[in-house]
């Protein structure tokens, strides 16, 4: 017989004939050869699942399927979903699902979700919960919004048996909501993430593009002595190859220090494995592959500092000019001293945390070209686009002006998607080949590469009086922030500032620091450092809480900020401080759930190896930079003739739903529906500098620029009408798409059409600046709101094997305003798994510099499988700054779930667990030492 | 360089072993390819010449009884084999690991003939039919014949199969008796590879009160998937009891020395784990042998 050299099948239901290619996967062969890009690759490793396409009914791995395997059969695609339904003007009711519950997010993984579950509900019409865990144990998704998920595959399954519509999901609206606000809004880009019609970057082709990769040193720590380029050059295929001293402009990047080289030149020093030594452009991957293996790299190898204890110690070597502290970052309030001195009981305790990895599903991609005018247009998806656009300029030693970025959908950020990858070195080679250039990351890469979550060492001491009152705080935490700064020294200063915990405390004292070393560099990761730290001071809360004998609830109770507390920093919070409501609402839920005693270890009936306990944990997150940095965001908002409106500004959508948010913004300031508002993100031509998206402040800083643009074009458009009219200003209204002016209705498209014929262009642009900042160390405000969360975890211990469930979360969460409550149950949901996965699953390991985890299956975050049942509360204290009241959600709603967690696990069992991850052979170590002791 | 460069979907077990030999030394079999595939795609394999895809061979998609035997082809997808009713009803061991191993989609690619080949010494799909006496079939230019499926593994990762003249064409498990059950459970850890920290099958018949006969198999218990015959030993004939099944445990620790895998488990911690899971298993497969014998063919 013959070799396969033809693929004759079916593809949502049309014939395809095409010629074999030798190595090609189907999810190739869909995405390259087919144009069906709605099947996305996240891993590439047959892990997460976003490649699920249907083969004959049944759902299969794309990545790893040989395309001539599809020979004779029939494949189903997210794009071919539609016809399914018989009509291909409506969604599938999977998809119309999805979107009314509001299980999509970043959108990534949905093509992947939906496929999973449409392959699911073929054989299973009427599936269980159970049912959709089974069958979508392996299609993650890491904004983790599997509750919502099962439900609206619930939904889902349900209208098809019934014929009915798709049923919306119960949800509380905000009790602050006005007319759009704080009520159910659907994400605006809900639809074409559930068709497959959402363009990420890699989604996107242009002509003679070729492919760009860089070849990484491999080693943590050396000097490059030689760099071989010539055979690379010479392959046939390869367009350029380029090596730092190629680069026509600044050497070295970084978002606050610029540390970090392009390319490492020879004689410079290699700092951590994913140091870059050259880039390679080629007509295809393979060739960019092929070439990376010929470029022939030497290095004199250095002693490789591993963690940030050995990085402070004098003999170390210094991995940068300045040494290897990167910052020494201190909290001195009131005497310490005086404070343990007066303290009648005192605990202390060492806390470690590992890193961690965003493993956001959609790898970096970048493709730059160069346009017709000679610019530099950089298609990414960034949280920060004009730190790229100032970034990829200085390389090219251009004029900002000349750079554009311009924002793609983004499949999941977390913070991991401030930093460079790909930009910069995408740029060089279509400066220097002239043609487009795609840098896509493999999932190897992005774990090796980009930045993580900061592991710490943190010391806690606490004292207190003999009726709780907390007299003194003292903390020393060590942060490694890797190989360069990224945004180490802002996220350990946060660390820092959050570490003797959401109370108030007359004596505090914390140092940290923060070390360069030889591991992969550390920076934004959701949390932004206080992930860390509360896991360390909520543990010690619980132990200081048994040592005096005291309930919990009551020490934090008696404890927590308060309107008018003084925090560590010396600022003196003036509104929207929720915590005590936080607390007093989860503790009403618990004795709800649990009766009144819902710490006290229970075994579970049948089973006496199992037991379960509840635990408990509060916190608090800044929201907006704060510190003394300038926080402002500019957005833009036009009215156009037909009556819509568009808010422009380059904040980032990483699946928060920021453009949700801003759309409702603007329809509650316009009186209209929110789909008359098209949002237009991350295009640094067109949209006005958002700032970076990070330290959860977008809804805060860019909703109060997109609600002050607003804002004035209304009331550029009120003067016009009470000019023409001669009425007061006060008298015009803005309702359902009309200005109402003496009884008048005229539609707003018209005001547009008229306001041009005045010769002015009905827009306007404002630029927000958040309230001022002190930098730490100087009393007053150092941030202008702060976020309040409370959770309680109940978890299931195995007392035989260690293993640990966590069956349910309760959590309440201070978000200011409720602006739409369908997205903030998303980042609740998917903060509680975030924050789950963090205590349970997620384990970046590194061994002398070296990723032990350089693969999706060998880091696991959460699956739905892990999913407990969450119960969200939310609590709305307005604060006086933030649009209607809100303040930023995104980071707080992650923050208690680990040491709710592991206070659980010594609840149930009596181990302290006091290194992440909790460790189930640590456990029943433990548990076995106890009962032979 | 791509990773391979002829692909060969034969659809009879001629047609395969005819490629085989036709391509002498440049040629794999491929079946679900859940781990070959990745293995080459991450450079841990050597791009090869030509796949031989087995996942169409007729032959090998047969799920049937055959006189005293359940066959079932090696190129059968795991999800089928986890969802037949004939596998469930006399091989209960298997229809519960093959459940287990990868996920649904791996599942619907991934083949019990696959998971066997890689000769992995904690494989789930062969840890259990290892207590399940199973037989191997192979097919050469030969012919067919069949052994024992101990005599494939030489090592981890290594199997006594010529790679260039020899596929996996299925497995012949023995049909269940009166009195007879199988079971598999294992312990995973959440962190990492996921690769059990330790999995256990048994087999066993009932006598009334008394453990007739026994079959453990456990993984990882040394470089080959094996049967722990000591505390097979220790068991049969005896009581079902906790005095038996400590007997059993103590033999089972006393003839494998478990080892410790960096990051995944320590030695200790599996020799907890193998008591845990013995107990475990052996209770599930007592209760199960107890029941009736239904007639499924």
């Amino acid at each position: 017989m013959t070799d396969q050299t033809l693929i004759e099948c079916i593809v949502n239901g049309k014939q395809v004939r095409l010629p074999a290619r030798p190595g090609e996967m189907l999810a190739e062969m869909l995405r390259e050869r087919l144009g069906l890009t709605g099947t996305k690759i996240g891993c590439n490793e047959a892990e997460c699942g976003a490649c699920t396409v249907l083969i004959d009914n049944k759902p299969i791995l794309s990545c790893t399927f040989p395309a001539v395997r599809a020979q004779g059969r029939n494949i189903l695609t997210i794009e071919g979903l539609r016809q399914i339904s018989g009509d291909e003007d409506h969604l599938h009711p999977l998809q119309e699902a999805f979107i009314l519950h509001g299980a999509v997010q970043c959108g990534f993984c949905i093509p992947g979700q939906i496929m999973t579950s449409y392959a699911l509900l073929l054989k299973k019409p009427e599936p269980t919960a159970e049912d959709i865990h089974h069958a979508l144990k392996d299609t993650l998704c890491r904004c983790a919004g599997y509750p919502t998920i099962e439900r609206a595959i619930l939904a889902a399954a349900e209208a098809m048996r019934t014929g009915q519509p798709v049923q919306p999901p119960q949800i509380q609206e905000s009790a602050r909501a006005q007319k759009v606000i704080g009520r159910v809004e659907m994400r605006p880009e809900a639809v074409e993430k559930t068709t497959g019609a959402a363009i990420y970057t890699d989604d996107l082709k242009f002509e003679g593009m070729l492919y760009g990769r860089a070849k990484r040193a491999g080693i943590p720590h050396g000097r490059l002595k030689k760099l071989d380029v010539s055979e690379a050059r010479n392959l046939p295929g390869v367009w350029a190859v380029l090596t730092a001293e190629d680069i026509p402009g600044d050497h070295y990047h970084g978002l606050v220090i610029p540390d970090w080289p392009t390319m490492v030149g020879i004689g410079e020093r290699v700092r951590y494995v994913g140091d870059t030594v050259a880039i390679v452009a080629a007509e295809t991957k393979e060739i960019a592959a092929e070439a990376l293996d010929l470029i022939e790299a030497e290095y004199e190898l250095l002693p490789v500092i591993q963690d940030p204890v050995q990085a402070r110690k004098p003999e170390t070597e210094a991995l940068h000019p300045g040494g290897n502290l990167l910052k020494h970052i201190k909290v001195r309030k009131g005497s310490t001293e005086a404070g343990f001195e007066q303290a009648d009981v005192v605990m202390e305790h060492v806390f470690h945390t590992p890193t961690t990895d965003h493993a956001f599903l959609e790898p970096e991609c970048s493709i730059a070209r160069v346009n017709d005018e000679g610019r530099m247009e950089v298609y990414v998806g960034s949280q920060i686009p004009y730190a790229d656009r100032n970034q990829v300029a200085r390389a090219l030693g251009w004029p900002e002006e000349r750079v554009r970025i311009i924002g793609t959908l983004i499949g999941g950020g977390f913070g991991g998607k401030e930093d460079i990858m790909g930009q910069i070195h995408s740029a060089l080679l279509a400066n220097a080949t002239q043609r487009p250039v795609k840098i896509l990351f493999d999932r190897h890469e992005s774990l090796v590469v980009h930045p993580k979550r900061h592991a710490t060492q943190i010391r806690v001491k606490m004292g207190a009086m003999r009726d709780g009152t907390l007299v003194s705080a003292e903390t020393e935490l060590y942060g490694d922030t890797g190989a360069y700064a990224s945004l180490g020294e802002k996220v350990m200063t946060r660390a820092t500032t959050h570490s003797s915990g959401p109370y108030s405390i007359a004596n505090v004292k914390a140092d940290c620091y923060a070390m360069y070393t030889n591991n992969p560099p550390a920076g934004a990761f959701r949390g932004f450092g206080v992930t860390q730290s509360a896991f360390a001071v909520e543990s010690l809360m619980d132990m200081l809480a048994e040592r005096l004998g005291m309930d919990r609830i009551e020490l934090r109770k008696k404890n927590a900020l308060r309107v008018g507390s003084i925090t560590n920093t010396g600022q003196v919070l003036r509104d929207s401080v929720g915590l005590v409501e936080c607390i007093e609402k989860v503790e009403a839920e618990l004795h709800r759930l649990a009766g009144p005693d819902p710490f006290a270890p229970r075994e579970v009936e049948g089973s006496p190896h199992l037991v379960r306990a509840w635990g408990l944990a509060a916190a608090y997150k800044n929201t907006g930079l704060g510190g003394g940095a300038p926080d402002k965001s500019g957005a833009e908002v036009e009215l156009y003739p037909d009556g819509t409106l568009e808010v422009r500004t380059s904040a980032a959508e990483i699946g928060q739903g920021l453009v949700t948010v801003l759309r409702m913004i603007v329809a509650e300031e316009f009186g209209v529906r929110g789909e008359r508002v098209h949002v237009l993100l991350s295009d640094t031509d067109l949209t006005p500098d958002g700032g970076p998206t990070t330290a959860s402040r977008q809804t805060y800083v860019t909703g109060n620029a997109a609600r002050g643009a607003a804002v004035a074009l209304r009331q550029a458009l009120t003067s016009m009408l009470a000019e023409k009219y001669d009425v007061p200003p006060e008298q015009i209204r803005f309702v359902e798409g009309l200005a109402q002016v003496n009884g008048q209705e005229i539609p707003l498209g018209a005001l547009a059409t008229e306001m041009q014929s005045e010769g002015r262009a009905p827009r306007s642009m404002f630029e927000y600046w958040a309230p001022a900042t002190r930098p730490l160390g100087e009393e007053g405000d150092m941030h202008f709101a702060f976020g309040f969360g409370v959770q309680a975890a109940e978890v299931e211990v195995n007392r035989l094997t260690g293993e640990v469930r966590v069956v349910r979360i309760v959590a309440a969460t201070d978000v200011g305003t409720a602006i739409n409550p369908l997205g903030l149950q998303g980042q609740v949901e998917g903060g509680v798994m975030m924050g789950l996965g963090n205590a349970l699953t997620e384990h970046f390991i590194l061994d002398e510099g070296r990723v032990v985890t350089d693969r999706l299956a060998r880091y696991r975050i959460p699956s739905i499988t892990h999913t407990p049942e969450i119960t969200s509360i939310i609590v709305e204290h307005a604060t006086s700054g933030g649009p209607y009241g809100a303040k930023g959600i995104g980071e707080i709603v992650s923050i208690p779930t680990t040491p709710a967690i592991t206070n659980a696990i010594y609840n149930a069992v009596g181990v302290r667990v006091d290194s992440l991850p909790v460790d189930q052979e640590k456990i029943a170590e433990a548990l076995a030492a106890e009962k032979a002791g | 360089m791509t990773i391979w460069n002829h692909y060969y979907l034969p659809s009879t077990l001629d047609e395969a072993i005819e490629l085989l030999n036709q391509t002498p030394g440049s040629a794999r079999v491929i079946a679900g390819g859940t781990d070959l595939l990745l293995d080459l795609q991450q450079g841990r394999h050597a791009p090869v010449d030509t796949l031989v895809d087995v996942n169409q061979v007729r032959e090998m998609l047969v799920l049937e009884m055959r006189g005293t035997h359940l066959f079932i082809g090696a190129s059968v997808p795991l999800n089928q084999i986890t969802t037949s009713e004939l596998v469930l009803e006399h091989a209960q061991a298997l229809s519960e690991a093959s459940g287990l191993i990868g996920g649904p989609q791996v599942r619907n690619t991934g083949t019990l003939g696959g998971n066997v080949a890689h000769a992995l010494p904690a494989a789930d799909g062969t840890i259990s039919i290892m207590a399940l006496n199973a037989e191997v079939e192979i097919a050469s230019a030969q012919g067919l014949r069949r052994q024992a499926l101990n005599t494939l593994f030489l090592g981890p990762g290594k199997s006594a199969l010529d790679p260039h003249g020899e596929i996996i064409s299925g497995f012949y498990l023995p049909v269940r008796k009166a009195n007879q059950a199988s079971g598999f459970s294992r312990i995973m850890r959440p962190q990492g590879v996921a690769l059990p920290v330790i999995n256990m099958a048994a087999w066993l018949e009932r006598d009334g009160d008394r453990i007739q006969d026994i079959r453990i198999a456990v993984g990882p218990s040394g470089p080959i998937p094996q049967r722990i015959t000591a505390a097979e030993d220790a068991l049969r004939g005896r009581p079902y009891n906790e005095e038996s099944l400590s007997d059993g445990l103590k033999a089972m620790l006393n003839s494998v020395k478990f080892r410790t895998s960096p990051q995944r488990a320590t030695a200790e911690y599996r020799q907890k784990l193998a008591g845990v899971l013995l107990r475990e298993v052996i209770q599930k497969v007592w209760q199960r042998a107890g029941g009736p014998v239904s007639h499924v063919v």
